[in-house]
Order: C-alpha cells, then sequence, then structure tokens
C-alpha cells in the first residue's frame, strides 16, 4: 500500500510570533521555520506502518514556497521514502492544498492519506476533511489510534466527550491529533540518507489547480493584551479578592 | 439572508455551544438550525424554543446514528441551496463535519470566527490566538465554524419556530461507528461551565486530580480541565484538555493549578473574565495573564482553598 503524508513548513511552535507594523500579516522574516508538529505525528504513524509492513512507500507532500524542501527533507531523515513539493509563491488555502494532494493522490495510486488534524500556523483544521470530500474517501479525524487490516482502517478519535472508534472502509484520510504517537528524532546516519533520497518538484498548473485564494486578508491585529493582576499573600486573601473585589464565587 | 446553523445535541438536550454559534448566525439576519441524528427526541420541539429561530430542520434517520462526516456532510450539501451561511459550533463535531460541506461545494471554510464584520468578513483567531486575523470571503456561500467561548449564547427559551421533518436519501455507508469512551461526570461540561479549575503536570498523577482538585470544583460548582501534560501523561481523559487544540473555554473564573502557562495553553483560556494561578514557580508566565497569583506548593494550598470555600 502507497502512502501519502502531508507536511506543512510552518513557524516553530516554541515562537512568539509578532504582527508585522503594518497589520497585513505575522512577522516570518528572520523567523524559526519547522514541521507542523501534528504532521511529525503524521510521519512517524506512516513509518510506524511501514516498520509493520502494511505500508509499502511513503512519499511525503509538502506545498509551498522551496524552502519547503527542508520540511520534506525532514520526513525523509524520519523514514519516508521519497518527497513531492509543489513550488509556489502564493499562500495557500486548505481548498487548494487539498486539490492539489487529490492529484498527486490519484496520480500516485496512494490507498491512505495522513495528514495532521491542524496546522498550528493558520489554525484551520480543514484539509484533511476536504481532501477527504474531494476523494470520496471516508475520513478518520483527530485520530489517537490507527489500526490497519483487510482493506479496513480503525480509527479512534479525539471527540468532545472522550473517544469514539470507527471502521473506514480504505481509501481513506487521516489527520493525527497529538496522542497518536510520539515521533521520532531523525538519526544522523538517517539524516546523512536522506540527501540521497528524490524530491519531485511541481507547480499547481502541473496538476491542472488554481492555487488562487478565496479569502483575502484585510488585517492582523494583536489580540488585546491581558494585564497581570497582582499576587496575593495567601488563600484567605485569595478568597477574599474573589468574594469581594471579582465577586466571582 | 438566511442562515442554517447544524446543531449538537444528546439525551440531555442541545449544547450550549449552539446557542452561541445562533447568536453569531443572529447576527447575519434570519437563523434555521438542523437536528440531525436518529431517535432524535425531544431535540427539536428543544430547539424550536431557542431564541431568534425561525425554522427547525429535522433529519432523523439511521445513518445519522453517530454523526458519521460522510453521510452527514451528504445531508447538508442536500440543503445548501437556500442558505448563504451554513454554520456550526467549533466542536469536535463541527470541526469533523463542515470542512467536508465546504469542500463539496468548493468553498473555502471560515473556521473558529471570534467576530462577525459583515455577511463576507469575519475575525478568526490565527497562531494559536496570538493574532486576530479579519479576512472577507469571496465564495458566494461561507462555511463556518463558530468559537463559542466569543459569542454569548441566545437564551434557550423565548423563541416559536416551526419545525419541518426532512427525508433523508440513503448513502453508501464508507465508515462505521463501533464504540465510545466517553468520560462520565456529573460536573458541568467545560465549555458551558461558569467556573474551570484545571490542574496541570504539576498536580504528579491523577489521584491527585480526584483528591485535590475534585473536592474544590465540587464545592465551586466548576468544571474540572487540565493541560496537555496532564492529560499525555495520563492523570485525565483527553476531553479534559484546555488550549490551542483542545477546548476553547471562557469562563468567569479560571483557576489554574501547577500549569507553566505555554502559548497554547493560554490559547484555550486566555479570554476568561478572571485568571487565577496558583504555581510555585513564581516566574511561571500563567503569572502574566493571572488576575490574582498565588505563589506557593499545590500541595499544601489546594487543602486549604477547599476547607476555606
Ligand atoms: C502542537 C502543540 C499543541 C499543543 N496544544 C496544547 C493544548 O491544547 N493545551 C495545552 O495545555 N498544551 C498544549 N501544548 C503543550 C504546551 O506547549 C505545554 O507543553 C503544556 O501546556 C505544558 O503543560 P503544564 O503547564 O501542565 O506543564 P509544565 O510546563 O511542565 O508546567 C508544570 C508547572 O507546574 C508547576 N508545579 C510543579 N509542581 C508544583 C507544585 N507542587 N506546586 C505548585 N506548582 C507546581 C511548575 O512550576 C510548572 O510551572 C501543545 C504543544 C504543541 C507542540
Ligand atoms: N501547504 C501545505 N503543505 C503540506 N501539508 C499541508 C499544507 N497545508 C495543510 N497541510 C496538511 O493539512 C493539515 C491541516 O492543515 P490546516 O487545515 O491548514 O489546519 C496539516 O497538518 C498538514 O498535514
Amino acid at each position: 500500500m502507497k502512502l501519502l503524508v502531508a507536511v506543512k513548513r510552518v513557524v516553530d511552535y516554541n515562537v512568539k510570533v509578532r504582527v508585522k507594523s503594518d497589520h497585513t500579516a505575522v512577522e516570518t522574516a528572520g523567523v524559526k521555520m519547522s514541521m507542523n508538529p501534528f504532521d511529525e505525528i503524521a510521519v512517524e504513524e506512516a513509518v510506524r506502518l511501514k516498520e509493520k509492513g502494511i505500508a509499502t512507500e511513503i512519499i511525503a507532500v509538502s506545498l509551498g514556497v522551496t524552502q519547503c524542501q527542508e520540511t520534506i527533507r525532514t520526513a525523509l531523515a524520519m523514514g519516508a521514502d521519497r518527497g513531492i513539493l509543489v513550488e509556489t509563491d502564493v499562500a495557500l488555502e486548505p481548498l487548494a492544498v487539498a486539490k492539489m494532494l487529490k492529484a498527486i493522490a490519484i496520480k500516485e495510486g496512494a490507498e491512505l492519506v495522513l495528514l495532521g488534524k491542524q496546522a498550528i500556523d493558520d489554525d484551520m483544521n480543514a484539509t484533511g476533511q476536504m481532501l477527504a470530500a474531494l476523494l470520496g474517501w471516508p475520513q478518520g479525524t483527530f485520530a489517537s489510534k490507527v489500526e490497519i487490516a483487510d482493506g479496513t482502517a480503525t480509527v479512534t478519535r479525539e471527540v468532545d466527550g472522550g473517544l469514539e472508534t470507527v471502521a473506514l472502509t480504505m481509501p481513506a484520510v487521516i489527520t493525527a491529533d497529538l496522542r497518536l504517537n510520539e515521533p521520532r528524532y531523525a538519526s544522523l546516519p538517517n539524516i546523512m540518507k536522506a540527501r540521497k533520497k528524490t524530491i519531485d518538484v511541481m507547480k499547481p498548473e502541473d496538476l491542472g489547480v488554481d492555487p488562487a485564494p478565496r479569502l483575502s486578508i484585510l488585517s492582523v491585529n494583536e489580540p488585546p493584551v491581558r494585564k497581570a493582576g497582582i499576587k496575593v499573600a495567601d488563600v484567605a486573601a485569595l478568597i477574599d479578592k474573589l468574594r469581594n473585589e471579582a465577586k466571582v464565587i | 439572508m438566511t442562515s442554517l446553523v447544524v446543531l449538537d445535541f444528546d439525551a440531555h438536550g442541545i449544547k450550549q455551544p449552539s446557542r452561541s454559534a445562533i447568536a453569531a448566525a443572529a447576527l447575519l439576519g434570519e437563523v434555521h438550525v438542523l437536528i440531525a441524528g436518529s431517535g432524535v427526541g425531544n431535540a427539536p420541539a428543544e430547539a424550536a424554543k431557542i431564541a431568534g429561530v425561525a425554522k427547525v430542520l429535522v433529519a432523523d434517520d439511521a445513518s445519522l446514528t453517530h454523526g458519521l462526516a460522510e453521510p452527514l456532510s451528504a445531508l447538508i450539501v442536500s440543503l445548501a441551496g437556500s442558505y448563504a451561511h451554513i454554520m456550526w459550533a467549533a466542536t469536535a463535531a463541527g470541526k469533523n463535519v463542515l470542512p467536508r460541506v465546504a469542500a463539496l461545494l468548493d468553498v473555502q471554510p471560515l473556521s473558529d470566527i471570534s467576530g462577525v464584520v459583515d455577511a463576507d468578513t469575519f475575525i478568526r483567531p490565527i497562531y494559536a490566538g496570538n493574532a486576530l486575523a479579519t479576512v472577507k470571503s469571496s465564495d458566494s456561500k461561507k462555511v463556518i465554524t463558530v468559537r463559542a467561548s466569543s459569542f454569548d449564547p441566545v437564551a434557550a427559551e423565548g423563541g416559536s419556530a416551526s419545525i419541518e421533518t426532512l427525508t433523508v436519501a440513503a448513502v453508501a455507508p464508507q465508515s462505521k461507528y463501533l464504540s465510545s469512551e466517553l468520560s462520565k461526570s456529573e460536573r458541568p461540561e467545560l465549555t458551558a461551565a461558569k467556573i474551570i479549575v484545571s490542574g496541570g503536570r504539576g498536580m504528579q498523577n491523577g489521584e491527585n486530580f480526584t483528591k485535590l482538585l475534585d473536592p474544590i470544583a465540587d464545592k465551586l460548582g466548576a468544571a474540572v480541565g487540565a493541560s496537555r501534560a496532564a492529560v499525555d501523561a495520563g492523570f485525565v481523559p483527553n476531553d479534559y484538555q484546555v488550549g490551542q487544540t483542545g477546548k476553547i473555554v471562557a469562563p468567569d473564573l479560571y483557576i489554574a493549578v501547577g500549569i507553566s502557562g505555554a502559548i497554547q495553553h493560554l490559547a484555550g483560556m486566555k479570554d476568561s473574565k478572571v485568571i487565577v494561578a496558583i504555581n510555585k514557580d513564581e516566574d511561571a508566565p500563567i503569572f502574566q495573564v493571572a488576575d490574582y497569583g498565588l505563589v506557593g506548593d499545590l500541595f499544601t494550598i489546594l487543602p486549604e482553598l477547599e476547607k476555606a470555600l
């Protein structure tokens, strides 16, 4: 079974982002970029499926600027077999990403696509669901456990009240939640090996997709800042404040 | 201009986040709501009473029993023609199904909006709420999930909507519901609670949640939440997680105990009215957003607090 895993290049989760002074976007120049943390989990799951003999080939796909190559290299160092970069300077939205991933999934004959549940930059939480819709495949979102056997993917999902388990008829799309696994660190030999793996580069036009955004960003602003309050000396003082000042208990 | 709002409900009734989604939709014009499930019981009648709802659509069919994304999105797409906006609270169900609907309609969804500017323009948090983007959609139809904590819920009573029963077209099943493991609790739900007491890694284990936090939550009528670290370590179930990728809450009072205050956690609770932090590290970032900070060991503070309440 061929497996596709989508890896997005995002501002590293440790960076405290700042809004640009012209309010058009968040400052990304000179900021550390990394693979979206949920996508690391998706890659790890893909590699485990290959180690179990369920997946035969893992193709890591990233869409965006040239530097997304680095994100693909990280996936290759973790154990993906080859990469595809869809190169564009257009700021992509989930709809366009889903359309391009669909074209690649069909072209490659993939039977499973793994994605992160959410990109920590746009916080959309949409691409996997949209890809499943466009492919006409079932979806297993927010996965905390995945088992694949006999053409069925059994997915345990994190939902509002706890956990839910569903069985999907393959081919299928699965999005990874935080507790699916703990991603491995790439070893130095594997990082070296990854340099020799191939990355095919294509353009949105090669996939017949118009990447133009549907949303225009009118402005980006800082949220209202919450100012730090006071430190209280003890429990009695705390209760007094909550009762008599804040009046919340 | 009419909006369709898909409601979340269970045997106990319609969930509060749904009434926040209705509040957002009401800013745009007339509101219709959809109750989809099987054996929907009293939910349609309850929905008809919600303030501001003009019409309740009811789809009661075995294929919709567990809210599986494939049949449910097909149903919503079949209704989409009459609506300018299709909305759902950003609950696990809404986040699962609405993007699928959007793709089928060739629309770029607007996820987790925290503000409505006009029929095409919305505000949504990005980068874990560290920035707010005002975005204008050029799609002719808008597909939107609503951050419930940003909109005061409309009243549960006061409306008298008409109820219309739909026939549900059969869809070839692609997925099957197997089981659930739902946390049982007599406490209020996180997303509806007025007071939340949350524990982090500092709690050390699940037993301490039961022994030290639960009694305080009981006295305050509060819900219990947690940081990702506490969930990952297995102290409490996944649905306790508050944060960028967990639940987004804005109660009147949020008490963070043994939580450092990582941006991903703050993303889920920093709109709370009053924040209390209890932490032994006086430099913990949580104190930067806390109205009242108490520096000290939670193992001595919590029993004192319980006694004093
Ligand atoms: C993609 C991604 C998504 C994430 N999403 C979320 C999310 O949704 N929600 C979330 O919470 N996190 C999330 N995180 C994790 C987040 O970055 C932090 O790791 C996490 O919030 C830390 O949890 P914590 O504060 O409980 O633990 P720690 O950071 O370890 O803090 C423990 C605190 O307890 C205090 N403490 C210890 N012992 C005591 C004691 N005896 N008395 C008093 N205080 C004590 C310590 O001083 C410390 O401040 C996410 C991370 C990533 C990468
Ligand atoms: N430009 C992209 N390149 C690769 N993967 C992407 C891209 N955008 C989104 N994805 C995938 O879709 C997931 C969800 O993203 P989003 O819907 O934007 O929150 C991410 O975790 C990635 O797996």
